[in-house]
């Protein structure tokens, strides 16, 4: 080891590393981008104009909002989890993927074919209808092939490491792998009603089927969106920012306890239900204490910047990682927040919910990643660098416009349902019909539809800035100027 | 092993590894963040020792409230049945025209009636009870089933043939002509001057020859429900068709399909729904929309 050590760092000779599948990983996470969010704003149109159902199953805001969240949280971020993933931990551990393109190319072909088994299954009609976890047995059980192949293959990486500490980007990535590896087959136990059928039955069922939903649906916010995000955060932007993390210790102490505590907090989805009490009251404390260990990252993140922070005049790209910093911090201070029952009493089945959920994906899942896939993407085609920073800005500014429509939206139009929906009048009746809580949220459901349409053409500019850096051209615009940086002694 | 040195910006030393370049930094962990973390655990304990919290094989710690999600449910359920039964005691034991005779009653009935309409009527009559294409509409003042206050009431207790109340109200379901359980099949073009015909009663437009083919068929087929007149029959539940009001339209294709298909509108038993003041209420209410008789 300490020989190893002697040369911590040093650069990567060309070829060292498996990149031609995460190079395939990279397109893929801006194809499905492109799909999901494509599918978010159809059917956002569809709950403000519901003629858009077009009276067709197959397009129904119910068969098609799967095609959606799973587009969105799978189909582009579990693409860019493999890509970042095998992308760090190559260069962490100075080793190639164990298995290498052999490998890495199953997981590729794998992957996509899970997604694309699931997503034909959604139109069809063929569901779980369990939220984030609609894929029927067969497609479950390939994915479980899929995904114990990613921990090997992640797991075999680390052991070939030549490095004498696993970075800790490493340990969350391999946190979400395995923690989401329990969630998978802990809430897909299910037996096939026939073998050349799609349809199963869960082997749990009322209450406990529903719990053990929920505690897979909000480990699935848990580890596939914040811990492997935050992996992707540990890596990217010390690197685009070239400064150290803030702190170790703070990195150890948080990925720890949130490990921990994360794990208990599903039970807050179920809040006034039938859930028995003591696992309401687990569940809401354990999301509390959670607030801490989440924010121990977003600390982290930003503190890292210290030192760098005029690079935000300069450097788009860092602005795409700093923002979502700030959404991940503020959505896990929204989270707990929401957890508490009373706050819940209000919040639950609300559009505050869905609003809650997109300032998590859209400010910080999709910011993190379009971060890493603008740092990564000249590095894998060995650019010299993007084709054009100034569409990576014009992609920020639609993108967080985008992001300020859709939140404010929600949060107005589901406090309001919320308060509608309690609301007596002096004699103690009901004072509005659900019916009329449906009318008054449609200018907000206009208004979310207008920005996911903003948060879309920013990914499409994406989509071409990529296309032209990947095919190596590079365009003629004004530079931005490095300004004075002071350097402390 | 490691080499630490001190990274230039902030004067802080690194931890002395490094990672593609990624240098770590050896700063503490910041005080505020372990404060804050210390009283969310500390809230916690708190709450796990006031509330029900930890399982414990057959049992959980109850905690030492007592307080259970049921019993305050149930108790708030409670407080506001208690709050308004003065008036929901006094409205179960007043006839239906004493409700209204009385103003605070009238306004409390009003006031329930429109909530509950909200919540159970409103889907398929309209949020003003205005209709829809198949649901009669509860604001002008013809009636298929009668407008009166016992009428109405009558109506929401027991639905219109609701399978599952003995008492509904079956009325006589409409025949579709064009079929062989017709009691007597009508032919494609029967069924067309019929439709002229009907139209006739209360358009200027309607195709005269057709109208005047159709009057006999009417009179032969369709009367014996649907009045001479075709004013309506209450009893029966069959529509006025002179009035020019239709429940599912009054053009001449709807009509040709009523005619060929038949109809029977159906609206649920509420008995098992809702309790009887509330169902007062909601007659109150329905009959003061505008056309109560």
């Amino acid at each position: 080891m300490t020989e190893l050590a002697a040369t911590p760092g040093a650069a990567p000779q060309t070829g060292q590393y498996a990149d031609k599948y995460i190079r395939y990983f990279s397109v893929a996470a801006v194809f499905w981008v492109i799909i999901g969010m494509t599918m978010g704003v159809y059917i956002a149109s569809e709950l403000a104009f519901p003629a858009l159902n077009l009276g067709l199953e197959w397009t129904s805001f119910g068969r098609l909002r799967p095609v959606h969240t799973s587009g969105v949280v799978f189909a582009f971020g579990g693409s860019a989890l493999f890509a970042t993933s095998f992308y760090v931990v190559q260069r962490t551990c100075r080793a190639r993927v164990w298995g290498g393109e052999g490998v890495m190319g199953f997981l590729f072909w794998g992957y996509q074919a899970f997604i694309l088994m699931a997503a034909s299954g959604y139109v069809m009609g063929i569901t779980q209808g369990k939220e984030y976890a609609e894929p029927e047995w067969y497609a479950d059980l390939w994915l479980t092939v899929v995904w114990v192949t990613y921990i090997a293959a992640f797991v075999g990486t680390l052991a070939k490491r030549k490095e004498p500490h696993i970075y800790v980007a490493n340990w969350f990535f391999l946190g979400f792998m395995i923690t989401v590896a329990l969630l998978h087959l802990g809430n897909n136990v299910n037996v096939p009603v026939s073998l050349l059928g799609a349809k199963s039955y869960s082997v749990v069922s009322g209450v406990q089927s529903a719990m053990v939903q929920w505690w897979y649906g909000h480990n699935a916010v848990g580890f596939f969106l914040t811990a492997g995000f935050l992996g992707i955060m540990y890596y990217f932007v010390p690197k685009q920012a070239e400064r150290p993390v803030y702190s170790y210790r703070l990195s150890i102490v948080h990925f720890w306890s949130l490990i921990f505590m994360y794990i208990w907090a599903g039970p807050h989805h179920l809040h006034y239900t039938s859930l028995p009490d003591w696992t309401q009251t687990l569940g809401m404390t354990f999301s509390v204490m959670l607030w801490m260990p989440s924010w121990g990252g977003m600390f982290n993140g930003i503190m890292t910047l210290s030192g760098a922070w005029d690079k935000l005049r300069t450097d788009p790209i860092i602005r795409f990682l700093v923002t979502s910093i700030a959404f991940y911090g503020m959505s896990t201070f929204e989270g707990p927040l929401m957890a508490v029952k009373p706050v819940n009493a209000l919040s639950h089945y609300t559009d505050w919910t869905v609003g809650h959920v997109h300032s998590g994906a859209l400010g910080w899942v999709a910011f993190v990643s379009f971060g890493a896939l603008y740092h990564m993407i000249p590095k894998l085609w060995k650019r010299e660098r993007l084709y054009s920073l100034r569409l990576v800005s014009l992609h920020f500014w639609l993108a967080t416009i985008g992001i300020i429509l859709y939140i404010c939206a929600m949060w107005v139009s589901g406090i309001m349902q919320g308060l509608m929906w309690r609301a007596y009048d002096a004699q103690g009746f009901l004072q509005y019909s659900f019916v009329e809580t449906v009318a008054a949220m449609h200018p907000f459901y206009e208004i979310r539809a207008l920005g996911g349409l903003f948060y879309l053409s920013g990914a499409l500019i994406m989509a071409y800035n990529v296309y032209r850096t990947i095919k190596g051209d590079v365009r003629t615009e004004k530079p931005y100027v490095t300004g004075p940086v002071a350097v402390a002694a | 092993m490691a080499k630490q040195e001190k990274d230039p910006v902030s004067g802080v030393e690194t931890t002395g590894h490094e990672w593609d370049g990624i240098k770590e930094l050896n700063n503490p962990v910041p005080r505020w963040w372990l404060y804050i973390f210390y009283v969310c655990c500390a809230w916690s304990l708190v709450y796990w020792v006031l509330y029900p919290a930890w399982p414990m094989g057959t049992w959980h710690t109850a905690g030492i409230l007592g307080w259970t999600q049921r019993v305050e449910v149930e108790q708030k359920i409670a407080d506001a049945k208690k709050a308004q039964s003065g008036f929901t005691d006094r409205i179960a034991s007043s006839s239906l025209d004493d409700i209204r005779k009385a103003p605070d009653l009238l306004n409390f009935a009003l006031a329930g009636g429109k909530a509950a309409f909200g919540v159970n009527c409103v889907p398929c009559h309209g949020a003003g009870g205005q209709g829809n294409p198949g649901f009669p509409n509860l604001a002008d003042d013809k009636w298929l089933w009668g407008g009166t206050l016992a009428d109405i009431y009558t109506t929401i207790k027991h639905g219109i043939r609701a399978t599952d109340d003995a008492e509904t109200r079956p009325g006589v379901a409409m025949p579709a002509w064009a079929t062989d359980s017709a009691p007597a099949k009508l032919t494609a073009a029967q069924i067309s001057d019929v439709a002229d015909y009907v139209l006739s009663l209360s358009t200027k437009t309607a195709d005269a020859a057709g109208a005047t083919r159709g009057a006999p068929i009417f009179a032969e087929n369709c009367a014996a429900c649907h009045g001479d007149k075709a004013q309506g029959n209450q009893d029966m539940g069959a529509p006025a068709l002179s009035d020019g009001i239709w429940l599912y339209g009054g053009d001449k294709k709807t009509l040709v399909e009523t005619i060929s298909k038949g109809r029977a509108g159906v609206m649920p038993s509420w008995t098992k729904r809702l309790d009887d003041p509330t169902i007062k209420q909601l007659a109150v209410y329905v009959h003061e929309l505008g056309g109560g008789k």
